[in-house]
């Protein structure tokens, strides 16, 4: 509280990016229940005001540096060590952007459906205080700061999906609530055992901040790979990464759009976010030690997720299983270990929010149309709107990762970044590419293609504030597919920092990949 | 022969004998006067534990500038320590009178008795905490019971109540006999009842001169009366009966200030004055801890009653603290003892708010369903009580252990303790013994945000002082949720025990 007081007398942007929305759901509970209308309007503005400061972040950025800027440092918890430390560098930069975007997107675009408009106040406001929470956990640079966010963000998200989800979404909320809780219950031991050990080895006092426990403190081999895997349950299951996915199907389905689209787009980013920032940067050579596992469980995660997504009979489904095999390559480029394949995950990370994100904005849009989500009960929309088929005919290609939209460039980097380092998984995994395109374009072919019937006939198209929604996205996945470079060469800087560090603290020499040429032209690579 | 009495430093003591003033005057006073305007007993109720904090909280000045000293020849601690528990049982016993205010109100058994028995329990408690001798503890262990009793008997009207006060008092004879037996014991091996006197013993004596045999056995005797009632697995199997058979805001006052009395006197007992022995008690207190953190919050999930779920739920708090005794067990008695002891006092004081705020949720809801306290007279409260509805979600999140709520901060406080001395494996236990128990509070929440009022419910009434009970005991869970550092900072003093 103090802590927030004293950083905003001197506008510190990162604090605002975390306020600025929890203030707005704090106005939103306090509306009349009364005039719903005005409850969509604030939830707006605040989500917008976001994310404009996010964009005037990304203005301020300065590119060519691998450091984390914007920082903001202020005592909250004393007693224990604690700060509020903020910060931001290229890993961060374009997620909090994406929160930033997604959010006023998924506000706009897409209503409750309950019948009764009361109900909405909760609803925007659970979902500002998402946004709090999630920019939070990802400007945080400080231990139990990001703890406290990464926790924070599971209570709006089991009432969103509870409250406004489908008709197993008691269940699903519930899963999701107590999977994610299992991971974080490893997390906090590890957190505190990785600030006490620091203290013996190395710092000499209590400190949970980041940057100061990275570069300050040693840890023996054996402990670091102890406190390193309880870091790394946490972030498995949140990504979530193969045998601990069963709760992503669930959430994802019984969700409310909205609630999808927030969860595919950026909390899902919290784990992989969390193995670079937490996992790599704390404890490199644990993380290098590890790395045949991850690599093993993203590879299994790819296939997996892709054949179980052929195999979906329920649309949201099946944008659920891929969201399994999409994250597995992200891991996959974390654990190569080359800048390439890092960056490449970064991007990705962004590319799948904005594919994934649009995807199930649209089949948010089928279900209104049609109360249903079943493939079977689709046919023939194509002939009825084909504005709307068009759409989505570019986000599911952009899923696919065809060249020239956005998708392709991250997975491109990740898949010739890790060849050098793990040629085999990436050999394995590439032939996710090849399913990828299978099970989206066979639920295309199905949902798209062929005669409408009855019920499809009267199938509408894309309305204006649908389309209005839609651009945004459409625009990025193009933009970024054709011209990648100054999203690229903000990413970099601090994935190399982040490298050398491992380099520096485990002796480990990053291959030196040939030149490669990505499709716009310019020079990637050393 | 002449007898002196020991030199009485009437200041030190003016907290407990506020409170037994207060509690005389409304026995007395209350008798001799017709009825009083509504809500004055409440009030006259807060009134007197405001005074005694504010006493407490001078003589908490007074101590920073001359030292902990002991009081009446040696009989009571003036330290921190004493007052801090004292300071939050104090808050707890005034929030329950408002919510007692709430429950009793135009009934039968409205009056000042219930009131008085507030007072004189809170007084016993007190009293626990703040005890240098056993025997003392004993007495104020007695005090504290006796009234505790009789309270959970005070709703004539039930059955339920009467069965519960029964209970109560054959089991915790019982645990007072164990208590009392373990007294004896420790006397026979250190020839002494006086926790200074025994510290000294062990200081000066050298160890074949101690009689070890009976010592253990002491403190294995002592240590089920506690664990009896702090409700640890597995001494627990009374609390969820007398916890819901207890009129709501009783239970309160039991799973608060019952429960921080009942740990501070084991604090006392095995911190402060068998320090020597720390290495025999603290595997005990490990088997008690992790007993009761699994037990409690697996039993937690299959109830289908509120106050039987927050009963087994307050089992597995109990499991917590129980990690952070074990934590402090490592280095007790050195100079550098760590901060297990705060943590655990921490831990106490934020719970008891926590809890009060809960069981006050509860008496609401059961006014305005015949006493009925399942899960299905929750249901649909938020679209009845929208407000209630928040505050409960805020004490079961808070109890849950969820960030930016006072149980979060309880709760890393005491595992930060376990970690920093190496206890991994009880943390990581505790941890996902509070993922169980997270599926517990979601259930009442599911039942409060997520399903609707069943036909023709019955908007419950919140009685004016039992809402601005509930609203302090949110307000504060928030409030040190997100500011915990004042609280923190205050608390560091607290092991500078006097003995």
């Amino acid at each position: 509280m103090v802590a927030a007081m004293t950083s905003a007398v001197a506008f510190p942007l990162l604090t605002t990016l975390i306020f600025l929305p929890a203030a707005g759901a704090l106005v939103v509970a306090m509306l009349s229940s009364r005039r719903p209308e005005y409850m969509k309007m604030t939830a707006l503005l605040a989500s917008v005001a976001t994310g404009a400061v996010s964009i005037w972040a990304l203005r301020n950025f300065d590119a060519h540096s691998g450091g984390f800027q914007f920082t903001s440092q202020h005592p909250w918890i004393e007693s224990w060590g604690i700060s509020w430390h903020l910060g931001m560098d290229g890993i961060s930069l374009f997620l909090v952007v994406l929160t930033g975007v997604l959010f006023p997107l998924a506000i706009v675009g897409i209503d409750p459906h309950n019948d009764d408009p009361a109900r909405d106040k909760p609803y925007f406001a659970w979902l500002l205080l998402l946004e709090a929470g999630v920019m939070g956990s990802f400007l945080s640079l400080d231990l139990f700061l990001f703890f406290v966010f990464f926790e924070i963000v599971l209570v709006p998200m089991y009432f969103l999906i509870g409250g406004w989800g489908y008709e197993g979404r008691v269940y699903a909320a519930t899963k999701f609530f107590l999977y994610t809780m299992v991971g974080s219950a490893f997390m906090l031991v590890s957190i505190l055992a990785t600030v006490f050990i620091a203290r013996a080895n190395g710092l000499g006092r209590v400190t949970f901040d980041l940057i100061e426990l990275a570069e300050g403190a040693s840890f023996a081999a054996s402990t670091g790979r102890w406190l390193f895997m309880g870091f790394a349950i946490a972030f498995a299951v949140k990504v979530p990464v193969f045998p601990v996915h069963t709760w992503l199907p669930d959430a994802h389905t019984q969700a409310p759009t909205a609630g999808s689209v927030v969860l595919a787009g950026v909390m899902l980013k919290l784990g992989t976010y969390g193995f670079l920032r937490f996992g790599l940067y704390l404890f490199p050579e644990a993380a290098r030690w590890s790395r045949s596992l991850w690599l093993t469980l993203a590879v299994i995660g790819i296939i997996y997720g892709a054949i179980a997504a052929t195999m979906q009979k329920d649309l949201k489904r099946l944008v659920a299983y891929s969201s399994v095999a999409h994250l597995g390559f992200i891991v996959l480029g974390t654990f190569a270990f080359t800048s390439q394949a890092i960056t490449g995950s970064v991007m990705q990370m962004v590319n799948h929010g904005v594919s994934t994100g649009a995807l199930f904005l649209m089949v948010g849009m089928i279900y209104e149309r049609r109360h249903t989500r079943q493939i079977s009960d689709l046919r023939g929309i194509q002939h009825v709107a084909p504005v709307f088929a068009a759409a989505f005919t570019l986000v599911m290609l952009s899923s696919i990762g065809v060249p020239g939209l956005n998708g392709f460039v991250g997975e491109y980097l990740i898949l010739i970044g890790s060849f050098l380092t793990a040629r085999w998984w990436v050999v394995v995994a590439a032939t996710g590419v090849i399913l990828a395109a299978l099970y989206l374009l066979w639920a295309y072919q199905r949902v798209f293609h062929g005669e409408p019937d009855e019920d499809n006939r009267a199938f509408p198209e894309l309305r204006w504030r649908e389309a209005m929604t839609l651009l945004p996205f459409l625009g990025i996945i193009v933009f970024t597919g054709v011209y990648p470079k100054p999203m690229l060469e903000r990413i970099e800087p601090a994935v190399d920092a982040l490298i050398e560090h491992v380099s520096d603290r485990t002796g480990y020499v990053e291959p030196q990949p040939v030149a490669v040429v990505v499709d716009d032209g310019h020079e990637e690579g050393e | 022969m002449l007898f002196l009495g020991p030199e009485v430093d009437w200041f030190a003591l003016s907290p407990y004998l506020t409170m037994v003033g207060g509690a005389l005057m409304l026995m007395v006073v209350g008798a001799l006067t017709s009825r009083w305007p509504r809500g004055l007993t409440a009030w006259t109720t807060v009134a007197v534990t405001a005074a005694s904090a504010v006493l407490a909280l001078l003589a908490w000045n007074d101590i920073g500038d001359s030292g902990p000293t002991t009081l009446v020849g040696g009989a009571m601690a003036h330290d921190r320590f004493a007052l801090f528990v004292a300071l939050g049982m104090l808050g707890a016993t005034a929030l329950v009178a408002l919510i007692t205010d709430g429950e009793l109100r135009g009934g039968e058994n409205d009056g000042p008795e219930i009131y008085a028995l507030l007072l004189t329990a809170a007084t016993g408690a007190m009293v626990m905490a703040a005890a240098n001798e056993l025997i003392v503890m004993f007495l104020g262990l007695e005090t504290l019971s006796l009234a505790l009793y009789v309270l959970a008997a005070s709703d004539r009207r039930r059955s339920g109540s009467q069965e519960s006060g029964m209970k109560y008092f054959v089991l915790g004879g019982f645990a007072s006999a164990f208590f009392l037996y373990g007294i004896a014991l420790l006397y026979g091996g250190t020839r002494s009842t006086s926790i200074s006197e025994i510290v000294e013993r062990f200081q000066t004596t050298v160890a074949a001169d101690r009689n070890d045999a009976l010592v253990l056995a002491g403190v294995a005797l002592l240590l089920v009366g506690l664990a009896f009632k702090v409700s640890a697995v597995p001494f627990h199997v009374w609390s969820p009966d007398v916890y819901q058979g207890a009129p709501s805001n009783v239970t309160a006052f039991m799973a608060s200030v019952g429960k921080a009395a009942a740990f501070a006197a084991m604090l006392r007992v095995l911190v402060v004055a068998l320090p020597f022995h720390r290495d025999d008690w603290r595997p005990a207190i490990w088997v008690l801890a992790v007993a009761s953190l699994v037990i409690g919050s697996v039993l937690a999930v299959v109830q289908t009653d509120v106050k039987r779920m927050l009963a087994y739920s307050s089992v597995s708090h109990a499991g917590f603290i129980l990690v952070g005794i074990e934590a402090a067990g490592h280095r007790a008695g050195e100079a550098d003892a760590g901060s297990g002891v705060q943590a655990v006092l921490v831990y106490l004081v934020l719970y008891g708010v926590l809890v009060v705020g809960s069981f006050g949720v509860a008496t609401v809801v059961a006014r305005g369903n015949d006493g009925d306290t399942s899960l299905s007279a929750f249901a649909g409260l938020a679209t009845r009580r929208p407000t209630l509805a928040v505050a409960m979600t805020v004490f079961l999140l808070a109890q849950a252990g969820v960030p930016l709520t006072s149980g979060f901060v309880a709760k890393w406080g005491v595992i930060q303790e376990a970690v920093a001395e190496r206890s991994y494996a009880i943390a990581i236990i505790a941890m996902l013994a509070a993922v169980i128990g997270a599926f517990l509070y979601l259930r009442i929440m599911v039942s409060v945000w997520l399903q609707p009022s069943p036909d023709g419910a019955t908007t419950e009434r919140v009685p004016a002082l039992t809402g601005f009970a509930i609203g302090i005991a949110a307000l504060v869970t928030v409030a040190i949720g997100v500011w915990p550092d004042w609280l923190l900072s205050v608390s560091e003093s607290v092991s500078a025990y006097a003995r």
